[in-house]
């Protein structure tokens, strides 16, 4: 039976390009971040960025929900120019791009029952009922079943990083962001992590940016690479063409 | 000879180290007068949001009612404790300068009017600054350093509204209930400390109690209390929610609006005073 990867699941979408980044640049006070990205994702891709620590890789996908305002270029998620939108609009985006946290951000004063009710909670058409259901559900996705009633610091690492994956899903976002999912996990525990966002590209159709330093993790997630440097894309391919690159620098990640 | 001439360049390098130094220092004076005036814009704009975002639907009652049953709830049985002390150890500080005088009687008239007037509404609002004021800064800036702030923006909720409208019209609405408290025990501890020295009856030292009160001495001390309540609800969030310095801002944001909220707590009372005195008087 075949291995199934981001390809072969890929393989059978379509190519719509779903986000599109051009000429974006940040800078922070003397620091210029990004100096001129241009990144295209199409619909149901897993793009993982690589890059040193402080390359820029997270305030990227930062821009793109709106939490920092880049100083120049253009967003186009969900066919919406992100920088040009009003607050109101923006949040309905917002809900539709997942992000899950290096950390996992899950709210300390709730449950698990509670912070997975968060996203919901705007929601008018939907009954109470029907929200615990999808909260069970979503808990139920990622193995975690038993915690419902648990406070997020009975959890572990891994418990939590599911937890935050299972609350940003239960609003079925079609774009993905994930900053560093499996970074402070053992191996196995990263192997599960990356394997369930396979399972989400495959099950909801997701376009992610995957940030990463875990080559396994981007082994199995990832469609297309990108490789960051100063402020800018340095090099862009799958998985196995970074891995044979002539650049040592780039050769150096998978080492 | 030759030593006039070291101690002469001796005191020509101290006064060219001095000279260069000069520049700097007013540098650093420069820095800290910019750094208090940014502050306070950014506090003024932060004020201004907090009143645009309460007006504005849709409103977090759920979040008020939890937040108000925490700050207030929560609080009550140290309010209490404080206040019973306070009222005991008043009443037996004052009765020997009384006594000198002969105007014991006065004892309930003049402790009711200090606790009303004055001391229940500061030191409740001096508890709060400390019990809630660092309580919502080391919250916020704990939020704000595991991305729990920027979680809530990216599901398309307004945290300011959530977080910071509901804590801010918490403190606003409980420290007057809070007060209000306070001042009613504070007074039962002083029944308590008459009676240790004496025999006077419940219904006798109530009524010498409320003789000597007035409306214009208890509604202008709630109206203070509620700009004690916002003004550390404020300080607090602001420097809960503006805390950017990892975990080591924690610390600071929860010491800072201790000591802010504190010193403003005494400010908005002076201001409160002269204008109750325009009017009163």
């Amino acid at each position: 039976m075949m291995e199934q990867t981001a390809k072969n699941i890929l393989d059978s979408k379509q190519n719509d390009v779903i986000v599109e980044i051009s000429h974006l640049k940040k800078t922070f006070g003397s620091n210029e971040v990004l100096k001129d990205i241009n990144i295209k994702i199409n619909k149901g891709e897993n793009l993982v960025v690589l890059g040193k620590s402080g390359s820029g890789k997270s305030v990227l996908i930062k821009c793109l929900v709106g939490l920092i305002n880049p100083d120049e270029g253009k967003m186009i998620a969900l066919e919406k120019n992100i920088s040009e939108l009003k607050i109101d609009e923006l949040n309905s985006i917002r809900k539709k791009i997942g992000f899950l946290f290096q950390s996992g951000a899950l709210y300390d004063s709730m449950t698990v029952r509670e912070n997975l009710l968060f996203p919901l909670r705007d929601l008018k058409e939907i009954s109470k009922e029907e929200k615990i259901k999808l909260v069970e559900e979503a808990l139920k996705n990622v193995g975690l079943e038993d915690t419902i009633d648990k406070m997020p610091s009975e959890l572990s690492g891994g418990m939590r990083k599911r937890l935050g994956l299972a609350r940003t899903l239960i609003l079925k976002p079609e774009i993905m962001l994930y900053d560093e999912p499996t970074t402070g996990l053992d191996p196995i525990t990263s192997k599960e992590i990356s394997e369930l966002i396979l399972e989400v590209q495959k099950k909801y159709n997701t376009s992610s940016i995957i940030i990463t330093h875990d080559m396994a993790c981007a082994k199995i997630t990832a469609n297309r690479m990108i490789v960051l440097k100063e402020g800018v894309i340095d090099a862009e391919g799958t998985f196995d063409e970074l891995e044979k690159s002539e650049d040592k620098w780039i050769r150096s990640f998978f080492e | 000879m030759n030593s006039t001439v070291t101690q002469l360049s001796a005191k020509i390098n101290k006064a060219k180290d001095a000279l260069g130094k000069l520049p700097s220092k007013m540098e650093n004076q420069y820095n800290v007068f910019q750094i208090f005036f940014v502050n306070v814009a950014n506090f003024s704009i932060f004020t201004g949001r907090f009143f645009k975002e309460m007006i504005k639907p849709p409103y977090e009652f759920n979040e008020l009612m939890k937040q108000s049953y925490l700050i207030g709830y929560k609080s009550l049985s140290l309010v209490g404790i404080t206040g019973f002390i306070m009222g005991l150890v008043l009443t037996i500080q004052s009765r020997p300068t009384l006594a000198e005088f002969g105007a014991e009687s006065w004892l309930p008239a003049m402790i009711s009017v200090s606790i009303v007037r004055e001391i229940g509404p500061v030191i409740t609002a001096l508890i709060c600054a400390g019990k809630v004021g660092s309580g919502i800064g080391a919250e916020l800036a704990s939020m704000k350093v595991t991305e729990q702030i920027d979680a809530m923006e990216v599901s398309g909720t307004n945290p300011f509204k959530y977080v910071i409208v509901t804590r801010v019209l918490s403190t606003t609405l409980m420290l007057p209930v809070l007060t209000v408290f306070n001042d009613v025990i504070s007074m039962f501890g002083s029944f308590a400390g008459v009676n240790i020295k004496g025999d006077v009856s419940f219904h006798l030292y109530f009524a010498q109690a409320f003789a000597q009160l007035s409306f214009t001495d208890v509604i202008p001390s709630i109206i203070k209390t509620i700009f004690f309540g916002l003004a550390i609800g404020l300080i607090a969030c602001y420097k809960g929610y503006n805390s950017n310095k990892g975990t080591e801002g924690v610390g600071e944001a929860a010491n800072s609006s201790v000591v802010l909220a504190s010193l403003m707590v005494f400010i908005v009372d002076i201001v409160a005073v002269q204008i109750t005195s325009l009017f009163i008087n």
